[in-house]
């Protein structure tokens, strides 16, 4: 479904049902040169097991219009936005990577109106590589190769996205090509590695926030490694969080690499 | 960057799709089972629906010939691919999955009799026309293109008269047209070219061919790039707009860069049934994990008889790529991974003389077999225009590159010198028999 959020029309995919005011709301949140559909075996699972379902493409992604973000304060500032639009009080945030950060910095400014913070493939800080910076932008196509090869952990994936038959490798290229095609504006591969290397309140959001929160981490994880996620999650029990941790046995694809494994983490936390 | 991570050719040919399982077995096994237990009943619903991804049934997938997907689309730069019954599944669950009656192909001459026979006999009977261009007649793409055209087809080196594809060329035609550009890359495999990085939009092989490549099993597989954005071109509502079929599905939005392959494999396999044996996917990867030193070999044997046949007086014409004298030289060149030697080893020749002689010819041969088969380890010979292409008429022929005297080769591994002596001693009874 199309919402308009500050007067931009921002797609959510919903597992194509309306919203159901009686029923519990989850956002899903992609990372650098993703949309929505990076999160299909979760997002439709959830949509069609009564829970609302908003797997947002960012402003400037894909197929929402407007601004892409240039910092994850201003797209955790879209997040709440996208709830009012949606006319949605109270949601679950899952993120990965970047959207990792987003949901985060979004759950410490929206507090009670976020019921659970769910943070997949994440790090603080996470630094990119100048290296990789440079290259998104100077030479797209070679940093995105980089990328997809940092953050797969086998050549024989289970049944993904696609269903069986799925390359997973060239998966992830084809949707970066296609997300970086998209916005003729804005290279939204260098903003949006520019805004993880940038985003500099982790810590102080991860002790503000008022729900529990899952970190979900990819235990040979080469893009966002599990021990630059040690240090949040020691501030988050250290500020008395609620804080559960699960390591896959994946890489940077949690969500199509392990697809059953991730629903299954995710959904356990959020049932009520 | 080399390793596991970043693999080349030869390791995703043997290792892509398949790792050792709880079994421990290290070779792909091969899963003869008709269906998948479920986990739970909200498992079964769920997999039904599409929330989870597994197997079902193997009429729509199965372990094993996902192994077989996996591996064509990590070679051919895909982001997957769908193992069909045999090549001509394959090019009818493509044209199935994107139009129905009232729409319009444009298509290469140059195509395999088959193919040929299913877009003008077979398909127009289910109200889905054809137009035919020759395949290096560029204004000729352009102009067939009518506003109810849904694809645009050839194959990368057409049969057997290898012409070359332009694929660049002609994909642009078609993207600007708003349709995808199918390719049918069986005689070239995705060793000798890669058509996604030329353009190409949905690439499909006969398995029967090379990737077997023993002349032992029947199959077919359809592979996406992933790279034709089906929303923006408006033109394909089966695949972006709600789908009755299947739960008001639309596709485009459950995946940005595959809907195409959701919908073939759900509608497609689920309705036609052109599905692999698993048993044929796992002598096909056996194929496969040899494809490269096969196909040096085949490269290698064939740029030898091409030598021997284009210097001996009974022979009037060689159409293979390695001559400058053919009209794809340039272009082979310029799109092949090895140039023109890697236009592959199916190609045709002319003897001087009558029909009694190239019979003659055929059946003086004793390692070339006769037969109906081409990219086999073995090499085959056949007389096209009362076999392959009987159907034809002429000027269908003649459009193919074919003429009634035109005797294809599709040259095997086996020793080099030991060809040439087949040919010679051939040649040598074909002269005879014109006395």
């Amino acid at each position: 479904m199309y919402l308009q959020v500050n007067g931009a029309a921002t797609y959510c995919y919903t597992g194509g049902k309306p919203i159901n005011p009686a029923q519990p709301t989850v956002v899903f949140i992609h990372g650098v040169l993703n949309d929505h559909s990076v999160w299909i075996l979760q997002s439709r699972y959830f949509s069609h097991h009564g829970w609302n379902v908003l797997a947002v493409d960012l402003p400037g992604h894909c197929k929402s219009e407007g601004e892409a973000p240039e910092s994850v304060e201003a797209a955790a500032g879209f997040i709440g936005d996208l709830l009012d639009a949606a006319g949605v009080q109270k949601a679950a945030l899952v993120g990965h990577s970047w959207g990792s950060l987003i949901a985060l910095e979004a759950a410490s400014k929206l507090r009670e109106r976020v019921s659970h913070l769910v943070l997949v493939g994440t790090a603080y800080p996470m630094k990119v590589s100048p290296a990789l910076v440079d290259a998104s932008l100077s030479e797209p196509m070679k940093a995105l190769h980089m990328v997809n090869v940092f953050s797969r952990s086998t050549l024989a994936a289970p049944p993904s996205a696609l269903g069986p038959g799925t390359w997973v490798f060239g998966a992830g290229m084809a949707l970066g090509r296609r997300v970086l095609a998209s916005n003729l504006k804005a290279n939204v591969f260098h903003r949006g590695f520019v805004a993880c290397d940038r985003y500099a309140n982790g810590e102080k959001a991860i002790a503000s926030i008022t729900c529990p929160v899952l970190f979900l981490l990819g235990s040979v994880d080469q893009m966002t490694q599990p021990k630059a996620a040690q240090g949040l999650i020691q501030v988050a029990q250290e500020a008395g969080q609620a804080v559960q941790v699960i390591n896959l046995p994946v890489g940077h694809h949690q969500m199509i690499e392990a697809p059953d494994q991730t629903l299954a983490a995710v959904w356990d936390f959020l049932k009520p | 960057m080399p390793g596991y991570a970043d693999p080349g050719f030869d390791t995703l040919a043997l290792h892509a799709g398949f790792s050792p399982d709880a079994t421990g077995a290290r070779a792909v096994p091969i899963h003869l089972s008709t269906s998948f237990v479920f986990e739970s009943s909200d498992h079964a619903a769920s997999l039904f629906n599409l929330e989870r991804a597994g197997h079902v049934y193997s009429r729509i997938s199965n372990p094993t010939n996902a192994v077989f997907e996996q591996r064509m689309a990590a070679l051919e730069g895909g982001i997957g691919a769908i193992a069909t019954a045999s090549g001509q599944a394959a090019l009818h669950l493509a044209v199935a999955t994107l139009m129905g009656a009232g729409a319009h192909i444009v298509a290469s001459t140059a195509l395999y009799g088959g193919s040929q026979n299913l877009l003008h006999y077979t398909l127009r009977r289910f109200g889905i026309e054809t137009t035919f261009v020759k395949p290096g007649d560029i204004d000729g793409w352009k102009a067939a293109v009518r506003p109810n055209t849904k694809l645009l087809f050839g194959e990368t080196v057409g049969n057997p008269g290898l012409d070359v594809l332009d694929i660049p060329t002609v994909a642009q035609i078609a993207h600007e047209a708003g349709v995808p550009l199918l390719v049918d890359s069986t005689l070239t495999t995705p060793y000798l070219i890669q058509p996604f990085e030329h353009g190409a939009d949905i690439v499909y092989h006969s398995a029967t061919k090379f990737l077997s490549g023993h002349g032992t099993v029947i199959g077919g597989v359809l592979v996406d790039g992933g790279s034709f954005d089906w929303e923006k071109s408006g033109k394909f509502p089966e695949l972006t707009e709600a789908y009755e079929g299947f739960h008001n599905m639309v596709f485009s939005e459950e995946s940005t860069v595959g809907a195409f392959l959701l919908r073939a494999r759900r509608e497609g396999l689920r309705d036609f049934g052109a599905c692999l044996s698993p048993h044929s996917a796992w002598l096909i990867l056996q194929g496969i994990e040899t494809l490269s030193l096969r196909m040096d070999r085949h490269m290698a044997n064939t740029e030898r008889v091409v030598q021997f046949l284009a210097s001996h007086p009974l022979v009037s014409r060689v159409g293979h790529p390695l001559l400058e004298s053919h009209p794809s030289h340039t272009l082979a060149n310029q799109l092949l991974r090895f140039g023109a030697k890697g236009a592959g080893s199916v190609f045709s020749f002319d003897i001087r003389g009558s029909r009694e002689q190239g019979k003659a010819f055929i059946e003086a041969l004793k390692i070339f077999s006769h037969l109906a088969n081409v990219g086999d380890c073995r090499s085959l010979v056949i007389h096209p225009a009362s076999t392959t292409h009987f159907r034809m008429s002429d000027e269908a022929l003649a459009g193919a590159g074919i003429g009634p005297g035109t005797i294809r080769l599709s040259i095997g591994l086996e020793q080099a010198d030991d060809l040439i002596d087949d040919l010679k001693r051939a040649l040598k009874a074909a002269d005879k028999a014109g006395v």
